[in-house]
């Protein structure tokens, strides 16, 4: 039971330095600002807590596979022309291209250009060996060209990096406070925006591609043949308007213009019919390429398309040389805006799919925390007055340890910048009650020791040292329960361990050094004959 | 001051007696809890198996739930559950999960808000998709695998292979019979419950190592002790300890039970259940007498019916702590005295 003053010292210190790390979150946010950054660390109130929107999203990898074998087999057409070999077929199946060259066919100059196409991986660093495509030949003349597995991993992983950056700049437009956009997984990303009671208009934000083309339509071709199946090889078969209004319309494949091109996009409205519209403008190459095409089409409609939807067809009046424009086609005010929006953030590599929706109005959040604080609060009390009758002034010590223990709690949440949610506190409230059977776990074994006739001082020493043995191990068992629901949890659940594990750390911290420095203190200071428990 | 004892000191209670009852009670019990969980379930949330679950209040007082269930019901959207929710004004819609991918979930949310128009406030809207719920259900039972997995080898580690085998034996019942619980009761299954099947676990194996260690010390003190005796009295000299956890333990779960809402009610109803009346009930019936059946036993096993205390004794007993850990504990008090004349000096 014997504390050298240094000992005694560090432990103090230790408790009240963590504990001090819980003192921001008694300040309100402005306050909390003036400080050194290292101090404005603290608890995050948990989305359920809070109100908030949770919107776990998927990239649609099945699209950015086909879209980079489409692009390979467009690679594959073009270095062939360039070389002048001639191909009969050229199909994009699966993950793999399929070329067969005309026979008669330089194949060993073919090939060449070929494996031209397939890159190391990794950049020159981290070279791993693999190539991005595998090429067979399949005899007579037929070739086959397939995207590696780490190729496409590859791919999606620079699809969803490039998603979570238009994601970011998408929801900062909509102005909440504190959004939290992190992958998750290979292919999935988590948006948590606190504060947002109706996620519509987020999801309708994120459920765009948002990919814009300026194509011309096709005023020569008959729409009714098309409708019938007889579409132009160089047409598609678009729709435009909502409803009763729905009309097809025939629009070239060849993009005049991309979104790529703008520059900016902002809602306004018309100067003549007050209309709401978008404006926009080109960079300067996209500029070039519109006032070009404008010139020559004078008097031709053009479409407008997004994510092959007709926005609007106008009649191209005069060149637009200037690079800008305007966009009008029946928008609300609201729908304009969106629209800015989504031009300005840029367009999606791959659509994206919501898989997980979890959305807590304010109002539930605040009846959460006043349930969870009244349950706290009645449950420390039952528990302090409990261990008082039980075990009189070894109860004082049991609660004042199993108190610093709790701030112990929230000091290292808030160093974690963890979040607590409804079973974090659930979490704690737990502990509370591993805390005190640890205290528990002492005084029995200290009554057994004092009844076995032991001498004040033995009865501690033993008690302590045994009582401590069974403390780690029956710890150490519901830290492995906590740690496992950690790493395999997801969401509230995951709070719920954080609390308990670091409720476990602290727990033993506080039975080894501050429970047996009070008994210590106590025993030195008061000299008992006995000890009274 | 008068001190509080629940239990008395130096309880002298049979407890191996029970174990005629306790085992094939608990074998019984078992068998109907899995027989339950297999022909009625659980009440699986949308956390499992996909749909959409929608909390509203209604701003115009009372809600008439027959006349919200028919509106609902007639939006074609499958299996849709109305039940009330804390208050009368308060009602929790449940919705199956719709055939038709990830899409088709979001547009069944969009017709409820459409039905019942603008009078509730949206207090909490859940939608979990086809593949993350698969997910969650395939990680979910991953983890409850891999805790006892690493709770068994721990315990292998700390004590003896019996020990780890009765403890889990022990343990496992008690999830068992919390299944069956959660199943007979049809509380709602979600991740939560997880957590609270975890929790259990974690306690009620606190709880058994409790007592383990005692056991551990007197097989480690009594070498000739009978098996029954030693079992017997381990479980007696930390019966009060066990009680008195137990008691804070149920006061802090009474309170999250009573005042936490209904949001961690599932949790809180399971873990009353498994930690509080399973768990105790475990530790002292099952995974202590399991111990003899395992195979623990001291030499004197015939029930020469030596007295306690005998300490002189020189025979080792079968399971014996030759661990470091072990070694190390007997080491410790050997510390101690150098510092009582420290401390005396002073």
């Amino acid at each position: 039971m014997y504390f050298s003053p240094w000992k005694a010292v560090a432990i103090l210190l230790t408790a009240f330095l963590v504990c001090g790390f819980a003192i921001p979150n008694f300040f309100p946010d402005s306050v909390v600002e003036s400080w050194p950054k290292w101090a404005q660390r603290h608890i995050v109130l948990g989305l359920d807590l809070q109100g908030g929107s949770h919107i776990l999203l998927e990239v649609d990898s099945n699209a950015v596979r086909k879209e980079k074998v489409e692009a390979l087999r467009d690679d594959v057409r073009r270095v062939l022309r360039d070389a002048r070999i001639g191909y009969t077929g050229l199909v994009a199946r699966g993950d793999t291209v399929e070329v067969r060259l005309r026979e008669g066919s330089d194949t060993t100059q073919a090939l060449a250009k070929l494996r031209e196409l397939s890159q190391p991986l990794g950049g020159i660093l981290g070279g791993s060996g693999q190539r991005s495509i595998d090429i067979v030949d399949s005899g007579n003349g037929l070739y086959r060209l397939t995207v590696t597995q780490a190729a496409m991993t590859e791919r999606i992983r620079q699809s969803v990096e490039q998603s979570i950056q238009i994601i970011e700049r998408r929801v900062n437009e909509l102005g909440t406070v504190e959004p939290s956009i992190q992958r998750q997984g290979i292919d999935r990303v988590l948006v948590q925006v606190p504060g947002l009671q109706d996620p519509q208009r987020l999801k309708e934000l994120l459920g765009k591609t948002a990919k814009m083309t300026f194509r011309l339509v096709d005023v020569t071709n008959s729409i009714p043949d098309a409708l019938q199946g007889r579409v132009p090889p160089d047409d598609e078969l678009l729709y435009e308007g909502k409803g009763e209004r729905r009309s097809p319309i025939l629009v070239e494949k060849r993009v005049m213009v991309s979104g790529e091109d703008l520059t900016d996009a902002q809602p306004s409205f018309d100067q003549r019919t007050s209309e709401p519209v978008v404006t926009f403008r080109f960079n300067t190459s996209g500029a070039r390429k519109f006032a070009q095409v404008t010139q020559e089409n004078v008097n031709r409609p053009f479409a407008i398309v997004l994510d092959n939807e007709v926005i609007s067809a106008p009649v191209i009046r005069e060149p637009i040389i200037g690079g800008s424009g305007q966009i009008s086609g029946n928008f609300t005010v609201e729908s304009a805006n969106d629209l800015a929006i989504l031009l300005r953030a840029g367009a999606l590599p791959a659509p994206l799919t919501v898989v997980e929706e979890r959305t807590v109005g304010p109002g539930l959040g605040q009846d959460s925390i006043a349930k969870g604080k009244t349950a706290s609060y009645v449950g420390a009390a039952l528990v302090i007055g409990f261990m008082l009758a039980t075990y009189g002034l070894f109860g004082i010590f049991a609660n004042v340890a199993v108190a610093i223990n709790v701030a112990m709690i929230f000091g290292i949440l808030s160093l974690l910048n963890a979040t607590l949610t409804l079973p974090g506190i659930a979490g704690i409230v737990l502990t509370v009650g591993m805390a005190v059977d640890s205290n528990v776990l002492i005084y029995e074994r200290l009554r057994e020791e004092v009844r076995a006739g032991r001498s004040p001082i033995s009865a501690l020493d033993a008690g302590f040292t045994r009582a401590l043995a069974t403390i780690i191990d029956s710890n150490i068992t519901t830290f492995i329960a906590a740690a496992v629901l950690f790493f395999v949890g997801t969401g509230p659940v995951r709070g719920f361990a954080l609390t308990l594990g670091i409720g476990i750390i602290t727990t033993v911290f506080t039975a080894f050094t501050l429970t047996r420095l009070m008994a210590a203190v106590w025993y030195r200071t008061m000299r008992p004959k006995t000890i009274p428990i | 001051m008068r001190l509080l004892r629940i239990v008395p000191d130096d309880t002298k209670f049979d407890f191996m007696r029970f174990r005629r009852i306790s085992f094939p009670l608990s074998a019984i019990l078992s068998i109907c809890a899995i027989v339950f969980y297999f022909t009625h379930g659980l009440n699986l949330s949308i956390d499992f198996v996909g749909g959409t679950l929608i909390e509203v209040q209604s701003k115009a007082g009372p809600v008439d739930l027959g006349a919200t269930r028919t509106k609902l019901n007639g939006l074609e959207l499958g299996d849709v559950q109305l039940q009330q929710f804390g208050s009368p004004t308060d009602i929790l819609i449940r919705v199956a999960q719709q055939p038709g991918g990830e899409a088709a979930q979001q547009q069944a949310v969009a017709k409820i808000r459409d039905a019942l128009g603008g009078n509730y406030d949206y207090r909490r809207v859940e939608v979990v998709g086809p593949r993350v719920s698969s997910e969650l259900l395939a990680m979910s039972t991953l983890g409850l695998v891999m805790a006892i997995i690493g709770i068994l080898i721990y315990l292998w580690f700390r004590f003896e292979w019996q020990f780890a085998l009765g403890a889990m034996i022990a343990n496992v019942h008690d999830l068992v019979l919390t299944v069956g619980f959660l199943s007979v009761m049809q509380i709602d299954f979600d991740l939560s419950s997880i957590a609270a099947l975890l929790t259990i676990l974690g306690y009620s194996l606190n709880d058994t190592v409790v007592i383990y260690d005692r056991i551990r010390e007197m097989l480690r003190r009594y070498k000739k002790m009978p098996m029954d005796e030693l079992l017997n009295h381990s479980i007696n000299s930390t019966l009060s300890r066990s009680v008195i956890t137990h008691v804070t333990v149920t006061l802090a779960l009474l309170s999250l039970l009573l005042f936490g809402g209904p949001a961690i009610h599932t949790f809180t109803a399971a873990m009353t259940f498994g930690a509080v009346l399973v768990g105790a009930y475990t530790s002292i019936f099952i995974a202590a007498p399991m111990l003899i059946y395992l195979g623990v036993h001291t030499s004197g096993m015939a029930g020469s019916g030596r007295s306690f205390g005998d300490e002189s004794e020189t025979e080792r007993a079968t399971v014996t702590a030759d661990s470091p850990i072990a070694a190390e504990i007997e080491a410790k008090p050997k510390t101690a005295p150098k510092a009582k004349p420290k401390s005396r000096s002073r």
